[in-house]
């Protein structure tokens, strides 16, 4: 078998338009291309000259799964650029309604994008005939993490109750309490998922990856920290664009974030979990350690256990949350707006989504910059991607084209956020 | 009426320019999916299934914006094979946050995100489906309603027209007894012109509505703006509240141009 292309025109269960091309040639591979063919819709551009305050719902909409991501992504530059603290009930409150996208977006991916691979099924529809309690758990805990997001943001996609300095109404200490039937629930069954995870069947495939995470001093970060990496990375958010760049290269469909100095890395929920295990609860580190994963996992097919001890992680920090939570008085600090230059950066589902914004005196926006987690991996993807068919060019066709498939869902990539992603007509060459 | 599971009507779900957010909302309807899984096909939807059946569909399932030429061809193939096809939500239906293109130049905005500018392939302006082919029937909304979504299915799968109001959203604020923002606090708010569909979710949580179920049916654009200079709106912050998640719509997009300085 000396010649082989593998061909995926239309990804599934990946959200947006994707496909895969991969070249084999006197059994080695010759060119690999993971496409992009998401029609650009320029959020950077058309955020110019908008008002600050609309940041957070415009940018909402580029991605209809992780929209908390968007919005408080633009919501922190917006207060980091007027240099405005939100006092700690605000703060907490946005970690929560995070803990609920966490929850809803993992569950969306463990149980009906991702598990459909390792069991065999084309859908988590056609799983459930098989396994109707594995399918009825995953949409429950999805149920509760969207249960958070339209209790505190009125609803689940594209939420309407967040702003810069706050809330328009905040939620009482009883209407969060209702949660915790659910959540108490959800760690049951998220620690029943690890577990259940665990048993998967996973190739071998063990990778040297950089791994980029916010890290915050006293949490498992979330909506803030800095960025650090296991080979020496430790800046403050703002020094971003100093340490990554964006490359429209012309043998790829879209544009990739790199380390300036190093090329590809890795974010998500692998890059948290290996760079921020101490601070997970005890009980989500037990239940990894069970798992066989403690501290280091570098096999991208094993995300689907540290999605699922995120769920865990996230259900008993929305009830730590939760008992702590003491409504203020108003649901918004005052603040003054000011010309300048603001970061906001925070932990999306899928790994760091990075704003920049340039605001005048007056709030408008003088220009944008926004960094999807996706873009981020794109380029490790098509990595794996190189490696994974060299080393199983034996498997037959359709099950490696199958892998190769699943090799991308690892990433759990969504497409959609697509202000940077582009279709490029020219093919490369060697 | 007994189940013929070898006849279950075939559903597909199409996307073009869009966030994914209104295919989604089927996913969200967590307690709902398996049992209307177990009266449709799935026949087409790739963000949740590989499997791939044939068409012709008997309903389709549009989400987003047409804004390249190949989507502009690929919506008449999709025309082709259904049997039905609605729209879900602002994308499919007015063009989307999208078409703010569509009032500055395209080449412009291509520059601005990219660094090489002629590898992109995109078209001026971006356009609701049914600029291009016949649509059955447009489901509002940024994002849709689920419950809408799930009446609309029920409705073409019995050959029914979906019960989905046109009035304001000030009537769903009535219903639910609020306060309105916009008299007893001064608060901006298009709920006068805008299509009911989210039970007033803005001005319930004491903010005004933004519009992102697109225009009423015959909306007094006009004298909402009236009320709204009175209460101190620049002309600039009028042009921004229509030109959002509908601004293409046809009665968003008139009053805004009346606006801009």
């Amino acid at each position: 078998m000396s010649r082989k292309t593998i061909k995926v025109n239309y990804l599934a269960r990946v959200e947006g338009e994707g496909a895969l091309y991969v070249k084999v040639r006197d059994n080695k591979v010759k060119e690999v291309q993971f496409k992009i063919f998401e029609p650009p819709r320029f959020f950077e551009a058309f955020l110019r000259g908008r008002k600050y305050s609309e940041a957070p719902d415009i940018t909402a909409r580029i991605c209809g799964i992780c929209p908390i991501a968007y919005m408080l992504g633009a919501i922190h530059a917006m207060e980091n650029a007027f240099g405005l603290q939100v006092p700690p009930s605000i703060r907490l409150l946005r970690r929560l309604i995070y803990c609920g996208e966490w929850m809803e977006s993992h569950s969306l991916h463990i149980f009906m994008l991702h598990a459909p691979d390792f069991l065999g099924y084309d859908s988590a529809i056609a799983m459930a005939k098989d396994y109707p309690e594995l399918v009825q758990r995953g949409l429950r805990l999805k149920k509760i993490g969207n249960h958070i997001l339209s209790l505190i943001g009125g609803r689940e996609v594209h939420p309407i109750n967040l702003r810069v300095g706050g809330f328009y109404k905040l939620p009482t200490a009883s209407e969060l309490r209702s949660l915790v039937d659910d959540l108490s629930w959800a760690c049951e069954a998220a620690e029943a998922t690890v577990q259940w995870a665990a048993t998967l069947p996973f190739p071998d495939f063990e990778q040297d990856y950089e791994f980029v995470a916010l890290q915050h001093p006293t949490e498992y970060a979330i909506t803030e920290g800095q960025l650090v990496s296991n080979r020496g990375l430790e800046i403050p958010i703002s020094a971003f664009l100093d340490h990554f760049e964006e490359r429209q290269v012309p043998h790829s469909t879209a544009l990739q974030a790199v380390l300036k100095a190093r090329g590809h890395y890795l974010v998500g929920p692998l890059a948290r979990f290996n760079l921020n295990f101490d601070q997970l609860t005890p009980r989500a580190k037990a239940a990894a350690q069970a798992a066989g994963l403690s501290g280091t996992c570098r096999n991208p097919f094993k995300s689907i256990i540290i999605r699922s001890i995120e769920v865990l992680f996230a259900a008993e920090e929305a009830l730590r949350l939760i008992a702590t939570y003491e409504p203020m008085s108003q649901p918004v600090v005052d603040y003054t707006v000011q010309a300048g230059t603001g970061h906001g950066c925070t932990e999306a589902p899928r790994g760091i989504c990075y704003h920049r914004y340039r605001v005048d005196a007056q709030g408008d926006i003088l220009d944008a910059r926004i960094t999807p987690p996706t873009s981020q991996n794109q380029s490790m993807i098509e990595a794996d991607l190189w490696q994974f068919v060299d080393r199983y060019l034996d498997l037959p066709d359709d099950q490696l084209r199958a892998q190769c498939e699943q090799v991308i869902r690892n990433y759990d990539p969504c497409i959609s956020c697509s202000t940077h992603f582009l279709k490029l007509e020219v093919d490369r060459k060697n | 009426m007994a189940p013929q599971l070898s006849h279950k009507p075939k559903l597909a779900v199409w996307k073009f320019a869009s966030c994914d957010g209104c295919q989604l909302s089927l996913l969200d309807c967590e307690d709902e999916l398996l049992a209307l899984t177990a009266e449709v096909e799935v026949a087409y939807f790739p963000e949740a299934s590989s499997a791939e059946m044939k068409g012709p569909y008997d309903l389709s399932l549009v989400e987003g914006s047409i804004t390249t030429s190949h989507d502009a061809e690929r919506i008449h193939q999709v025309r082709r094979v259904s049997k039905h096809l609605v729209t879900i939500g602002a994308c499919a239906t007015s063009g989307g946050i999208q078409a703010l293109r569509n009032f500055k130049d395209v080449k412009e905005f291509t520059s601005i995100v990219y660094a090489r500018p002629e590898y992109i392939n995109t078209l001026s302006k971006s356009t609701a489906i049914a600029d291009h082919v016949f649509v059955d029937f447009e489901l509002r909304g940024c994002p849709i309603n689920k419950y809408q979504l799930l009446e609309v299915i029920n409705a073409f799968l019995h050959d029914r027209k979906p019960n989905i109001p046109t009035y304001s959203v000030c009537v769903e604020c009535k219903r639910r007894g609020n306060l309105c923002v916009m008299v007893a606090h001064g608060t901006p708010c298009l709920g006068p012109v805008t299509q009911a569909g989210c039970q007033a979710l803005c001005p319930t949580y004491h903010r005004g509505c933004y519009g992102c179920y697109g225009p009423m049916e015959s909306p007094n654009t006009q004298a909402l703006s009236q009320e709204w200079q009175k209460l101190g709106v620049s002309a600039v912050d009028l042009v921004r509240a229509y030109r959002s998640f509908n601004a293409y719509a046809e009665a968003f997009r008139k009053e805004s141009d009346r606006h801009e300085p």
